[in-house]
C-alpha cells in the first residue's frame, strides 16, 4: 500500500459548489428572461437563440443538472468521507467526473440554444451528451462507492442510502429513456413511439423528479440537517422505513402525468395509488426532519443556514403533499396542461431544492474557507427576498391554474364553451407579471447570497481536514454527523 | 435470518445496499412499463393512419427544434369540454409513428392535435412570421428565420428516413429516394406548415369511434 494520505479531498467539493452557484444565477436568469417573454413576447426579439421554446429549455437543463446536480455531487463528496470516515476515492476519478459534468452543462446548455433538442423533457439533451452524462454518472458511482467500501465504520449512514438511491436509479432511468438511433451529430430518434414512448419518458421524468430533486435532496438534508442542528437525527428506524418506502413507490407514480391521455387505463390507475402512497414515505421524512429540529428551535433566531433548512422542509411537506393530491384523477383533469404544474414544480424546485441547497452553502462554505460568513445580515435579507419570491411565485401559478382550469372546462347553457383560447389567455397577463416578480426577487437574493459566499471565500484556499482517528467502539456505533469532526 | 438481522447486514454492506436498492427500484418498472412498451396494441397504428410524407417530417422535426411542445400539447382528453373546444379526443393508434412523441405537459397556447385544415395556409404563414398581425393578443414568439432556410438546408433527409424505417415506419425505397426532390425550393417554413396541416387527419375515424359509444 502507498504512503496513505491522512486527510480528506475537500477541493473537488469547492470546486463544484463555486460550479453550482454560477449555474443556479445563469439558469435562474434563463427563467427570468423567459418569463419576461410572456408577459412582453417582443422580448423574443426574433432571434432563434432567445426564442421561449429553446430559452425554457436551456432555464430547466442548468438549474436542474447545472445547479442541482453539481450541488448535489459536490456535497456528496463532503459528506460521504466524513459518514464513511475515509478519504475520498480515486480523487482523479473524482476530478474527472467534475471536468466532464461542467463541459456536458456548459456545451449542452448551447446546444439547447442552438436547437438540439430531443424533446423529451428533463431530457432534451442529445445523444452526444447523453452519451457524456452516463459516462460520467457511472464514474460519480464509482467514487460514491468505492469510498464507503473504504470506510473505517461499520454502518453506512442514511444519507448515503439517498445519494446512492440517486445515483442507480438515475443512470437506470437515463439510459432506457434515451434509447435512440443517431441520425446526424444533432438529430435522432427515438426507439420508443407514441404511447410507449410517453409511458416511457414519465417513468423516467417523474422519478427524475423523485431520486434526483426529492431522493438526492434528501441526502443533503439527511446530512446537513443534523449537523447544523447540532443534534443527532430523531428516528434512525424511521429514517430507514422511509428509504425502502420511498424506493419501492416512487417509482410507480409516473403515469399521472398522463391521465386522460391515450395510454391505457390501469396504467394511469396504479399512478394513482402508488401517488397516494407515496404521501407517507414523503411525510415520515419530514417529521424525521422537523423532529430532529425540536430541541434547536431557539437557534432559527440567529443562524441563518439553520433556517433556510428548516423552510426548505416545510417546503418539502407542501410539495409532497401537493403532488399525490395533483394525482386524483378529477384533481388532475382540472390542473393538468395549466399553470398549476408550473407552480407545484417551483414550490418544489425553489421552495424545496433551492432553499435546502442555499442553506447548505451557507454551512458548508465558511468551513470549507476556515472562516466565518462575511455576513449574517446579507444572509438574512437573503432569506426574505428567497421566501416572498418563492410564495409570489407560487401563488401567481396556483391563481392562474385554477383559472385556466374553471374557464377552459366551463361550458354555457347550450353546452358549448364558454371561454375562447385567446381570452383565457389575456386574463393570464396579471400573474405572469406577478410570477415575473417573485422570479426577479428569488433570483436577486441568488446573486447577493453568490456575492456573499465570494467574499467568505476570497483570498482562501480549501482547508485540509485531517482524517479522525476512532477508538474500535465507535467505530461499531451508528454514525452521527452532528459528532464528527 | 430475521428481518432485522438482514437489515442490519445491508447497513454493513456495500454491495447489498447497491442490489438492493437496484432490486427495490426496478420493479415497478418491470409491472407496469415493460408490458406496456411490449403491448402490441399500442403500436397497431389506427385505420388510414399513414407515415408522415418527408416534407411534414422536416416539419415536425422543425417543431421539434423550436421546442413548440414546451407550450403546444397534442393531446384531446375524453372531456366535453376538451371535445368542444379542439374535436374528437386522441387514441393511441394515431401516434405510432411519432418518435419522440409530443404530447407535451403544458398549454400556455391552445392543443394543436386538429389544428390540420382549421386555417389557410396563408394564415399559418403570417402567424409564423408575426403572430400579433392575426391574433393581437398572442404571446407567441415570432419565427421570421424559418422563411430563409431550405427545408433540406443539412441535406440529410434521406438518412432520416433511412432511420425511421429501420425503427419500423414502413417508407418505401421509392419514397427515400424521391425526397430530396420533393424538399426542392421549400423553405423551413412550408415545411412547418405542411405538418401542422397533417394534425388531425386522422380525427375523422376517432369521431365516428366516439359517436358509436
Amino acid at each position: 500500500m502507498s504512503a496513505r494520505v491522512t486527510h480528506y479531498e475537500d477541493r473537488i467539493v469547492t470546486a463544484f459548489t463555486a460550479c453550482a452557484i454560477v449555474w443556479s444565477i445563469l439558469g435562474m436568469l434563463a427563467g427570468v428572461y423567459a418569463a419576461a417573454e410572456l408577459v412582453w413576447p417582443e422580448l423574443n426579439l426574433g432571434l432563434p437563440w432567445l426564442s421561449f421554446g429553446r430559452l425554457r429549455t436551456g432555464h430547466t437543463n442548468l438549474v436542474i443538472f447545472g445547479f442541482g446536480v453539481s450541488a448535489l455531487i459536490g456535497t456528496s463528496f463532503y459528506s460521504v468521507q466524513r459518514t464513511s470516515h475515509a478519504r475520498l476515492f480515486a480523487p482523479r476519478l473524482a476530478w474527472f467526473v467534475f471536468y466532464a459534468w461542467q463541459l456536458t452543462i456548459l456545451l449542452g446548455a448551447w446546444s439547447l440554444l442552438a436547437g438540439w433538442n430531443g424533446s423529451k423533457e428533463y431530457a432534451e439533451l442529445e445523444w452526444p451528451f447523453d452519451i457524456a452524462i452516463a459516462v460520467a454518472w457511472v464514474t460519480y458511482g464509482v467514487v460514491f462507492f468505492g469510498t464507503i467500501a473504504r470506510r473505517t465504520i461499520a454502518q453506512i449512514y442514511i444519507s448515503n442510502w439517498f445519494y446512492g438511491a440517486l445515483i442507480i436509479v438515475i443512470a437506470m432511468l437515463h439510459i432506457v429513456n434515451n434509447l435512440e438511433l443517431p441520425v446526424t451529430l444533432s438529430k435522432s430518434y427515438s426507439l420508443f413511439a407514441g404511447a410507449q414512448d410517453a409511458i416511457v419518458q414519465w417513468w423516467y421524468g417523474h422519478n427524475a423528479v423523485g431520486f434526483l430533486l426529492t431522493g438526492g435532496f434528501l441526502g443533503m438534508l439527511y446530512y446537513f440537517l443534523p449537523k447544523q442542528a447540532e443534534q443527532p437525527i430523531w428516528s434512525y428506524r424511521l429514517s430507514i422505513v422511509a428509504f425502502w418506502a420511498f424506493v419501492y413507490s416512487y417509482i410507480w407514480a409516473g403515469p399521472h402525468h398522463l391521465h386522460y391521455n391515450a395510454i391505457p387505463e390501469w396504467v394511469q390507475s396504479l399512478g394513482v395509488v402508488m401517488s397516494l402512497v407515496l404521501l407517507a414515505p414523503s411525510w415520515a421524512t419530514m417529521i424525521n426532519g422537523v423532529m430532529t429540529v425540536a430541541n434547536a428551535w431557539r437557534r432559527l433566531r440567529t443562524d441563518p443556514a439553520l433556517k433556510f433548512i428548516v423552510l426548505a422542509l416545510a417546503f418539502y411537506g407542501l410539495a409532497t403533499f401537493e403532488g399525490p393530491m395533483l394525482a386524483i384523477r378529477s384533481v388532475n383533469m382540472m390542473s393538468h396542461f395549466t399553470e398549476w404544474t408550473i407552480g407545484h414544480v417551483h414550490s418544489g424546485a425553489l421552495g424545496w431544492n433551492a432553499l435546502i441547497t442555499f442553506g447548505t452553502f451557507y454551512y458548508l462554505v465558511p468551513k470549507l474557507a476556515g472562516r466565518p460568513l462575511h455576513s449574517v445580515a446579507m444572509a438574512n435579507l437573503h432569506f426574505w427576498l428567497a421566501l416572498t419570491g418563492t410564495m409570489l411565485y407560487v401563488i401567481s401559478m396556483w391563481g392562474a391554474g385554477l383559472s385556466q382550469s374553471l374557464l377552459w372546462l366551463s361550458l354555457d347553457d347550450l353546452g358549448e364553451v364558454r371561454y375562447s383560447f385567446i381570452d383565457v389567455m389575456r386574463a393570464m397577463a396579471p400573474y405572469y407579471l406577478l410570477r415575473l416578480v417573485g422570479g426577479v426577487l428569488f433570483l436577486s437574493g441568488t446573486v447577493l447570497m453568490a456575492e456573499n459566499l465570494r467574499r467568505t471565500f476570497a483570498g482562501a484556499r480549501t482547508v485540509t481536514v485531517s482524517l479522525p482517528v476512532l477508538a474500535a467502539a465507535q467505530r461499531a456505533a451508528v454514525p452521527n454527523p452532528a459528532r464528527a469532526p | 435470518m430475521s428481518f432485522l438481522g438482514l437489515h442490519k447486514a445491508i447497513e454493513r454492506n456495500t454491495g447489498l445496499l447497491i442490489f438492493g436498492i437496484l432490486v427495490v427500484a426496478s420493479i415497478g418498472g418491470l409491472v407496469q412499463v415493460l408490458p406496456t412498451t411490449l403491448d402490441d396494441s399500442l403500436r397497431a397504428p389506427s385505420p388510414n393512419v399513414v407515415p408522415y410524407t418527408p416534407l411534414e417530417l422536416v416539419g415536425r422535426d422543425i417543431y421539434i427544434r423550436e421546442a413548440c411542445s414546451t407550450c403546444h400539447s397534442q393531446q384531446v382528453r375524453p372531456l366535453l369540454a376538451e371535445v368542444k373546444r379542439y374535436g374528437p379526443y386522441a387514441r393511441s393508434g394515431e401516434f405510432v409513428y411519432d418518435r419522440p412523441f409530443l404530447w407535451g405537459s403544458k398549454r400556455t397556447g391552445p392543443d394543436v392535435l386538429r389544428m390540420g385544415g382549421k386555417y389557410s395556409d396563408a394564415w399559418h404563414r403570417l402567424h409564423m412570421t408575426n403572430p400579433r398581425a392575426v391574433v393581437a393578443a398572442s404571446i407567441m414568439p415570432a419565427y421570421p428565420w424559418l422563411a430563409e432556410r431550405a427545408a433540406n438546408s443539412d441535406g440529410d433527409i434521406e438518412a432520416r428516413l433511412r432511420a425511421l424505417r429501420r425503427l419500423g415506419t414502413p417508407y418505401t425505397d421509392e419514397v427515400i429516394e424521391a425526397a430530396p426532390k420533393s424538399l426542392e425550393g421549400k423553405t423551413e417554413l412550408d415545411a412547418m406548415i405542411a405538418y401542422l396541416q397533417s394534425l388531425g387527419r386522422h380525427g375523422g375515424e376517432a369521431q365516428e369511434d366516439h359517436a358509436g359509444h
